[in-house]
Formats: structure tokens, C-alpha cells, sequence
């Protein structure tokens, strides 16, 4: 019997040769009988009534997809999503600030008329609380309003559009079209937008992706956006454009982001990732009608509560962190001002300052909440404000606390729109190429254009004299 | 087709979640008596059939491509509980990136006891080219023909008869999105697993040296891989020099490949009844 075994090879080579016996083209001739029986079988098996109704989907999409019209609608959606977003997290916003603020106080000051320590007192109400009231007030209200506009149009199925609309850009620039579809996921989230690549079969254009994907702002960095955008920005103008003004600013910011991912793409495939484009074919779904009741579950269960309670379980430590490096004194100064000193030239360098890079630095678990760590160091720095969490109240801290100038808060819209992914970014990038290296080079790619465009900007405006 | 036992008296019944004793059992997956795939071109509604028999919430969008790793859940269905895996959507078995070999292993080596493909009604044509390569791979295929409302709103009209009859498996119509269809759908897969459906499903003949090289080899690579469920497939794989199959059986990995996708999906299986989520 031990002579009847079979080895692997044998397999191998006996294959061979019967591939030997068969026409050359005997894959092709199956793959067509195959393709010819399903067309068979569909005919007998589909009545078509009669050709109508079908061409409403092609009249909007040849809109949609056009050339011409293509881009302008996108934007104007885009523009329409934020601007809602703007205007309605607005009324929210303040709302619920002054609900959050205002418990803090109540809490302060119960604590204080029990006689608690003062340190559990300030520990638990003015760090992890306070942590947390920023967070909420800061991020709730946009993604409320966001995150069902942005679920409404992807059931409606516009994202392959859009990924239509921009592919051969990214053809040109040397990476695969579906990236185009990769780049829209981030906008959701880049961890997820990182996992989608899956469906680039090219590695090289599959990396490039990776690499890039966090160059478009994540629903988590969004009211970041927003809010430097509403609070700065914006009100420079009269308070009737505010929204507008607000809405236009932040959709430039994602523009920038495109552009970025667009030159970092070309830079990628033209050094370390070199190589054609390769051909797909992308497949446009039919619209279909959103259904109300799973836009909310999504958008208000899955995705804000999800993004919310990531980022409170961020604050609530960072929150803790700071009031202790705020309350560890040394001298007349504490540690918290000390690190922010020592890193403020730096951060000057940048157009930014010591406080927004230790925030930066402390949030890195979770980044998209540094504006909201950054607003705890100003106020745990010992700052008393009116209204916190209220726009009034956050621009008179720090324009009037902190010296910000226009300069300080576009910078540190370049600065949340560039900088490094998130920790569960990094750590996702790190299990799709299961490689360190890459991971590191995602990291150092985006924190080193942060720098340098920062950087730039600073400079110029200094150099144009618009700022000191 | 033969009489069943499960098929409810009227249409009607279909909307009636009280008549069809399905019971969705979301992560509840620890124990189960058969396991069921969900496969499909991409945007055909894999997921919302999934989240509809779960009751599940697994993220659903209107593009090609969103479901990139499987996700699983349960249902029990007549008193018999059922794993269903849903599978990231594909044009075809024969294609490598990543998200389309993660269909196709599951297919090949996973043994699931049925496997759903789940085809778009308004696009049958192109559907059938993956119903027919699933069909090469296995017996037990029931196609769900679904978005059956969007087709009638297109003015098509799909006979399953006739369907069913030429493929050889059982066409279900269906509207994932409504839940109509889904009875039959679920009685039919248990017909099917219980072998009260016999299939027959159509296969490519080819000419007869083909068939005659098929038949040499299925022979050697069932010795080389005991129990594995799909010699014939990796036959023609061989067959047309695929690097990949070709690879697998020479680091013995092909006869190891059952065993391991085994410990894979357990494993799966566990940390996503641990973690809640994907």
C-alpha cells in the first residue's frame, strides 16, 4: 500500500499534464459557457414590463456624476450638511453648556458645604467632571445633527457618487479610484476608513490609502472644526453671515484635507510606494429610500453615543490629569504652567502655544478632544470664565485669558485636521499590515506635515505682519 | 419541488412573526445545531437580511463594499438554532483581494450546512455568474431573490420557478427590507439542510477531456486532504494553475485548512460573543 501515496508534486505535476490534454483556452471557453448560461437562465427567469421609471435614476445621476455638475453639487451638499450642522449644534450648544456648567457649581458647591477635602472636591468636580461637561457640550450637539445627515445620504447611496466623481483624480495621482470610496468612510471614522481598504486588491495602492486616510477629519474631529470655526472665524463678521461664514470655513478645512490626501498620495506613489494605477470597475447602486427609523438608530446609537462615550472615556482621565498637574505646586507656579512654559516657544513657533501642545499631548489617546483638554488647562490654570462652554464664554478666555489671535485658531484647525491618527487609528493601521514600520510612517507622515504647514502659516502671517 | 411540511398555508403568513416560530437571538450564538452563509455580489442586501433574521444591527449601507470581515449572529428557526454568517459581498470566487477571499474560504472550508446567496432582482444576470460558482463549490444553495419591491418598482418581473428549475436549487423571492419572503426563505434553507429539498445544481460540464481530467484528480486530492468538502473545485483550480491552490497543497496546508478554518470561526465565534461587536 506505502507505494500508493500520494505526494503533493504528484498532484502537481499529474495536473499538468492533463492541463496538457485540454485546449489552451479551456478556462475562457468555461468562464464564457458559464457567463452564457446565467444570461440564459436570467432571460427566461425576468419579464421586463416595460422601459420606464428606470430612467429617473439615470437623469439624476448623469447630474450627479457629470462632469461638470458633478463637483459643484457635491460641494453644495457638503455645504448644506455643515451648515446645518452649524446652525442648528448653535441653539444646542449653549443650552446644554449651561445645564453641564451649571451642575458642576451645584456640585462644587454641595461637596464644599458637607466639608469634604478640598482635593476630592477639586479631584472629582473640577478635573473629571469638568472633563466631561466639555466633552459633552462641545461634541454632542454637532454630531446629533451631523451624523444623521451624513447616514441619510450614504443610504441613499450618493457615496459611490462621490467616489465616482473624484476617482480619476485619484488615478492621477498614482493611487487606486476606490480610494476615493476609502476617503468618504473616513469621514465617518478613519479607523474604519483604514479597514475598508480591504477592498483595494493592489498592496501598493492599498498602502497609500492607509497612509492617507487620515488626512480628511473624522466625525470625532468635526466639532473641533466647528466650533474654532463658529467661535473665531465666524465672528469677525456681522452676526448675520456667522452661520454661513462658519459653514464656508469649515468646508475649506476639508477641502485642504483633500488636497492633502490628494499631494500625499502623489508624493507616496512617485518615492516609497512607486507604481501605475491599476483598473476597477466601480459599481453605482441604485438610490434607494432611506428608512428614517435605522438613519436614527445608526447615526444617534451606533455612531454618537459610540464617538461620545470614547471620547468621555478619555476626558474624564484627562480631565484628572490636568487638575492634579494644575494643583502640584511648585514655587508660586504649578507643573501644568511650568510644562506649558517650557513648550511654549515651540507651540509660538507653530502658531499655537504651550497649553494647546500639553492638551495635545495628553489627549493623544483619543485627539479628537483637544480642544475640549485644551479649554481644562486654560481653566485649571486657575482662569474663572463667564458662561463656560458658551461661544461668548470660550472667546472671551481666550482671546482675552489667553491672547489668541485669528492666526492661533486657524492654525489649530491645520493643526486637528493634520496631525497623527488616533490611538485606535494607529492600532488598526498596525493590524491591517501587520507591520510596525508602516504604522510609524503613517504617524510620522501626518504629525510632520502638521509641523511644517503650521509652521508655514505662522510665518507667513508674521512675516505679512498681520500678527506679532 | 416536494411538499413541505414548513410551507404556511397563505402568503399572508410570511408577515406574521407569531406563525413561523422564528425567534432572533442576536450574539446568542454559544450553542448551535447548523450553520448558514449569507453570500452575495456586493449591495444586494446581505446585511439587512442578516439584521432582519437576527435582529441585529449590523451596520448597512447603500454602497458596494461596506461589509469587509464577516460578522455573526443567531436566529432559531422551528426549534432549530441556526449560526448565520454574513459574508462580505463578491463578484466572484476567483478573485484575491481581501475581502473577497474571506467569502471564499468560508464557502470552501468552513462547511457551512446551507449557503444563502442573496442576489439583487433588478441585476439577475450578472447575480447568477457567483450563484453558479457557489454552485460548483457545493450543493446546498438556496438563492434569496431579493430587493424584489425595487424590481417591480422598475417594472421587472422575476419568475423563481423558472429559476429554480434551471439553476436546479431553490429560488426564493424575498424584500430583506420588509421581512416578506423570509419564511419561505428559512423553511426552504431547513428543507434543504434536512435533504427534503434534493438539489441538483447545474454545473458546467465542460468537454469531455475535461471532465475526464476532473474526474483523474478528484481522486488524489481527496487522499491528500481527507474530508475535505470541495475536491472537485480545487480540481478545476488546479486544473487552471492556481498559484494559491497550488501553494496550499504543497505546504500541506490545503489538508490542515478544514481543521483550521474550524478553529478560526470558533475562535471568531467566541471573541465576538465576548466583545459584543466587531
Amino acid at each position: 500500500m506505502e507505494n500508493t501515496t500520494i505526494q503533493p508534486n504528484d498532484i502537481l505535476t499529474k495536473a499538468e499534464t492533463l492541463r496538457g490534454t485540454l485546449s489552451t483556452s479551456f478556462r475562457d471557453e468555461i468562464v464564457k459557457s458559464l457567463y452564457s448560461e446565467a444570461e440564459h437562465i436570467a432571460r427566461r427567469a425576468v419579464k421586463t414590463a416595460k422601459e420606464k421609471k428606470y430612467d429617473l435614476d439615470q437623469k439624476i445621476d448623469r447630474l450627479v456624476t457629470s462632469p461638470i455638475t458633478g463637483l459643484p453639487i457635491m460641494l453644495i451638499l457638503l455645504g448644506i450638511i455643515i451648515w446645518l450642522t452649524v446652525s442648528g449644534a448653535n441653539i444646542f450648544s449653549n443650552a446644554i453648556a449651561n445645564v453641564l456648567f451649571g451642575i458642576g457649581d451645584w456640585g462644587r458647591a454641595f461637596f464644599n458645604q458637607i466639608g469634604m477635602p478640598w482635593w476630592i472636591t477639586g479631584f472629582l468636580w473640577d478635573g473629571v467632571y469638568l472633563g466631561l461637561a466639555w466633552v459633552v457640550s462641545v461634541m454632542l450637539p454637532p454630531m446629533a445633527i451631523f451624523f444623521p445627515a451624513f447616514t441619510f445620504l450614504e443610504d441613499l447611496g450618493y457615496l459611490p457618487r462621490v467616489a465616482f466623481n473624484l476617482d480619476w483624480l485619484f488615478k492621477k495621482t498614482g493611487a487606486h479610484g476606490k480610494q476615493s470610496l476609502t476617503m468618504a468612510m473616513g469621514f465617518g471614522c478613519n479607523a474604519a476608513g483604514v479597514v475598508a481598504t480591504r477592498v483595494i486588491d493592489s498592496p501598493r495602492e492599498r498602502l497609500i490609502a492607509i497612509l492617507t486616510n487620515n488626512f480628511v477629519p473624522c466625525n470625532g474631529r468635526f466639532p473641533t472644526l466647528i466650533m474654532l470655526a463658529t467661535v473665531f472665524v465666524a465672528a469677525a463678521f456681522p452676526p448675520a453671515l456667522t452661520s454661513f461664514i462658519a459653514a464656508g470655513t469649515v468646508v475649506s478645512v476639508v477641502l485642504i484635507g483633500v488636497a492633502f490626501t490628494f499631494l500625499m498620495s502623489w508624493l507616496l506613489s512617485k518615492t516609497i510606494l512607486k507604481g501605475e494605477a491599476s483598473a476597477f470597475t466601480l459599481e453605482l447602486p441604485p438610490y434607494r429610500r432611506p428608512n428614517v427609523m435605522r438613519i436614527l438608530y445608526t447615526s444617534l446609537i451606533d455612531r454618537t453615543i459610540f464617538v461620545l462615550w470614547r471620547a468621555m472615556q478619555t476626558a474624564a482621565p484627562a480631565g484628572a490629569i490636568i487638575w492634579i498637574l494644575a494643583n502640584i505646586h511648585v514655587g508660586d507656579s504649578n507643573l501644568a504652567r511650568m510644562i506649558a512654559d517650557w513648550l511654549n516657544p515651540f507651540g509660538l513657533l507653530l502658531g499655537l502655544d504651550g497649553v494647546i501642545l500639553l492638551a495635545y499631548i495628553i489627549a493623544i489617546p483619543a485627539n479628537e478632544i483637544v480642544v475640549p483638554t485644551m479649554m481644562m488647562v486654560y481653566m485649571g490654570a486657575g482662569m474663572m470664565v463667564n458662561g463656560p462652554g458658551t461661544s461668548a464664554g470660550i472667546f472671551d478666555l481666550l482671546v482675552h485669558g489667553h491672547g489668541w489671535t485669528m492666526l492661533t485658531a486657524v492654525n489649530l484647525m491645520l493643526f486637528a485636521l493634520l496631525h497623527n491618527p488616533c490611538a485606535t487609528t494607529i492600532i488598526t493601521i498596525y493590524k491591517e499590515t501587520k507591520s510596525y514600520k508602516w504604522a510609524t510612517v503613517s504617524v510620522l507622515i501626518t504629525l510632520g506635515t502638521a509641523f511644517l504647514v503650521t509652521f508655514l502659516t505662522a510665518s507667513f502671517a508674521r512675516l505679512m505682519g498681520w500678527v506679532i | 419541488m416536494t411538499s413541505k411540511k414548513t410551507t404556511p398555508p397563505t402568503e399572508h403568513c410570511d408577515s406574521c412573526p407569531a406563525f413561523y416560530n422564528l425567534e432572533q437571538m442576536g450574539f446568542k450564538i454559544g450553542n448551535f445545531d447548523r450553520v448558514v452563509a449569507l453570500a452575495g455580489n456586493p449591495n444586494t442586501g446581505k446585511s439587512t437580511l442578516f439584521n432582519a433574521l437576527t435582529g441585529l444591527k449590523q451596520h448597512t449601507g447603500n454602497w458596494p463594499g461596506k461589509t469587509v470581515t464577516r460578522a455573526e449572529g443567531g436566529y432559531q428557526f422551528n426549534g432549530v438554532r441556526y449560526k448565520l454568517v454574513d459574508l462580505p459581498g463578491t463578484y466572484s470566487l476567483l478573485s484575491a483581494s481581501q475581502d473577497e477571499e474571506v467569502a471564499r474560504d468560508f464557502i470552501l472550508f468552513g462547511q457551512p450546512d446551507c449557503t444563502i446567496v442573496v442576489t439583487d432582482a433588478t441585476a439577475l444576470e450578472r447575480n447568477l455568474n457567483l450563484v453558479m460558482q457557489v454552485m460548483e463549490i457545493t450543493d446546498k444553495v438556496v438563492v434569496a431573490i431579493n430587493l424584489m419591491d425595487e424590481a417591480k418598482r422598475k417594472g421587472f418581473e422575476v419568475d423563481a420557478r423558472s429559476l429554480s428549475r434551471d439553476l436546479g436549487i431553490p429560488a426564493v423571492p424575498v424584500t430583506a427590507r420588509t421581512g416578506d419572503g423570509i419564511h419561505t426563505l428559512l423553511a426552504t434553507v431547513a428543507d434543504v439542510i434536512s435533504g427534503d429539498i434534493k438539489t441538483k445544481p447545474l454545473r458546467v460540464e465542460g468537454t469531455p477531456e475535461f471532465q475526464k481530467a476532473v474526474n483523474e484528480l478528484v481522486p488524489m486530492i481527496e487522499q491528500i486532504a481527507p474530508g475535505i468538502p470541495n475536491a472537485r473545485w480545487l480540481a478545476i483550480r488546479l486544473l487552471d494553475g492556481d498559484s494559491k491552490v497550488q501553494q496550499a497543497l504543497l505546504s500541506g496546508d490545503l489538508a490542515q485548512r478544514v481543521e483550521r478554518q474550524k478553529q478560526a470561526d470558533a475562535q471568531f465565534s467566541r471573541k465576538m460573543s465576548v466583545e459584543g461587536r466587531q
